[in-house]
């Protein structure tokens, strides 16, 4: 039997994430991929895989792995709580954010995300995963990817590749942004709302709701009047609008979003935000700011720096 | 016509056709859908991920870190995109239908509104040339037009908790199948046997934005000997 990790627990949310799978939107195919290309890009650069390939995205509670053959050169990234158990059950602390050796029958147990969502695992020579139309990306919900579309089960296996090359650990210092200012430009039906409601969404805090996972985050705040019409002729949906049906709460449409949609949309999350917002957990009170295309782009720059610099 | 191009956040554009619901304006759309696609495949412009028609509108996205969005909106607007023959890119798909009651679900309500009888409504539907508007919502859900007005009826008040994949349903003007099993408020007349949609396939839709579709009556025993390709 080739090298192989056995799953123990799947964790609560734990599937394999790529960059996305694009071109598809109009058969109704929604991009997915990794919720937080910054951890994404780190997990991969740390075992010195190219930042595309496909790695292990966990929620909350990861899964609990046990390595089957030889040695494997991983990484966990995010703010990540998690131990290595080995044969002899002796249990190691991990290190988030740096890379390591697993040996055989060694247990990596990810126990949590620590005052965050999400966080990745990834391997040196990748995951053995198919392709489905150009990505490993996993979208539950249409079950397309890997793993016939669905998330880590219990007593599955996860194939790798495995590859010879001089290992050299690396570590990084990775900096949580704790700010829970969210940047937004306007959205498609800013109109649609009170003045009022416009300086609400612009001054008052909205909390996040348990009611969030990979294809939306909703809102909990003052309530966002409408004054036009509830509900529009359905267009496109871009990742990061914030979305307002009749009872006046936001949503956040995030990474598996419904491809078309009929609410109106009162901001749009800008890129370099986006990372930010996903790893707000629920009851964090988040702040949005109005900026304009200029400051948006200029933003992304900033953000691609500091990927570029992992 | 194109009407305005408009942001929507950093990362996309929306490409605004006006307000109409109607075949002249999604062909409009569907122009400029067909000529993105074309562009994107012949490397004539860089970093564009999706382009997503409806009813009006067309919107794209983009890689940030390959293309602006005044790069695309000036792509779009230094292009004569009109003279893109339409018909090229469409094509005409039969899909078979079973009214049987069984899975005519909302038959009795349509009878009601429309004052036609059960066959009245079957013949309609059967002799409507469907045009694909769009598909979305989940994978390969169809969005097709135009039936004739006195087909017409508003969603159901409540919506269903689950319709079955192969659903047929009618809302307006419009008619959709349900590709995967949903929640839904459409009013239910039939079902296909018709895998629309199948990600393992090189083309993972059978319909796109700009077919043509015709229905065609099946019987219930045939739905049991059907196969899907």
């Amino acid at each position: 039997m080739s090298n192989h990790f056995k799953i123990l627990r799947p964790g609560i949310n734990s599937t394999f994430q790529d960059l996305g799978r694009f071109g598809l939107q109009h058969l109704g195919i929604a991009p997915s991929g990794c919720m937080d290309r910054s951890l994404f890009s780190l997990s991969n650069k740390l075992v010195g895989n190219k930042v595309s390939e496909g790695a292990l995205e966990f929620a909350y509670q990861g899964p609990l792995l046990e390595l089957v053959g030889e040695s494997a050169f991983v990484a966990v990234s995010g703010k990540v709580n998690f131990n290595i158990i080995n044969k002899n059950n002796k249990i190691k602390q991990g290190a988030p954010n740096e890379s390591f050796i697993l040996s055989n029958g060694d247990k990596i147990d990810i126990l949590s995300t620590i005052n965050s969502v999400y966080g990745y695992l990834s391997i040196f020579g990748g995951f053995k995963l198919d392709e489905t139309k150009g990505s490993v990306s996993t979208l539950v919900r249409a079950k397309i990817g890997p793993n016939n579309g669905d998330k880590l089960k219990i007593d599955e296996k996860i194939f790798f590749n495995t590859s010879s090359a001089d290992l050299k650990t690396k570590k990084f210092e990775f900096d949580f942004d704790s700010d829970n200012t969210i940047r937004v430009m306007q959205g498609l039906q800013f109109d649609y709302f009170s003045k009022k409601s416009q300086e609400d969404f612009f001054s008052k805090e909205y909390k996040v709701t348990k009611l969030t996972d990979r294809m939306g985050m909703r809102l909990d705040g003052e309530k966002l009047e409408n004054v036009i019409s509830k509900n529009i002729k359905s267009e496109g949906i871009t990742k990061g609008s914030v979305q307002t049906p009749g009872d006046g709460q936001p949503i956040i449409l995030l990474s598996d979003h419904p491809t078309i949609g009929g609410y109106p949309k009162i901001a749009n999350v800008i890129t370099a935000d986006y990372d930010k917002l996903v790893q707000k957990i629920p009851g964090s009170k988040l702040k949005f700011k109005l900026v304009d295309l200029g400051v948006a782009e200029s933003a992304f720059q900033d953000y691609i720096k500091k990927l570029n610099f992992f | 016509m194109l009407k305005k191009i408009s942001n929507i956040g950093d990362c996309g554009i929306t490409c605004d056709f006006g307000d109409g619901v109607d075949k002249k304006t999604n062909k409009e759309v569907i122009k400029l859908f067909n000529f993105i696609q074309e562009s994107v495949k012949n490397k004539k412009i860089k970093g564009i991920l999706n382009y997503t028609p409806s009813y009006n509108k067309l919107i794209i996205n983009f890689d940030l870190g390959e293309v602006k969005s005044g790069e695309v909106i000036e792509f779009i607007k230094s292009n004569d995109y009109s003279k893109t023959v339409f018909s090229e890119k469409s094509k005409l798909v039969e899909i078979p239908i079973c009214y049987d009651e069984e899975f005519a679900l909302d038959i009795k309500r349509l009878e009601e509104k429309t004052k036609l009888n059960f066959n009245e409504i079957v013949k309609e539907h059967l002799n409507t040339d469907f045009f694909v508007y769009m598909i979305g919502f989940v994978p390969g859900q169809p969005f097709l037009g135009d039936l004739k007005k006195n087909l017409y009826h508003d969603r159901l008040d409540t919506p269903r908790v689950k319709i079955n994949k192969g659903s047929v349903g009618i809302v307006e003007k419009f008619c959709t199948i349900y590709t995967f099993e949903s929640p839904g408020g459409w009013n239910i007349i039939g079902k296909t046997p018709l895998d629309l949609f199948n990600i393992k396939k090189r083309e993972a839709s059978m319909l796109s934005p700009g077919d043509l579709v015709k229905f065609k009556s099946v019987k219930k025993k045939d739905l049991l000997t059907f196969k899907n390709e």
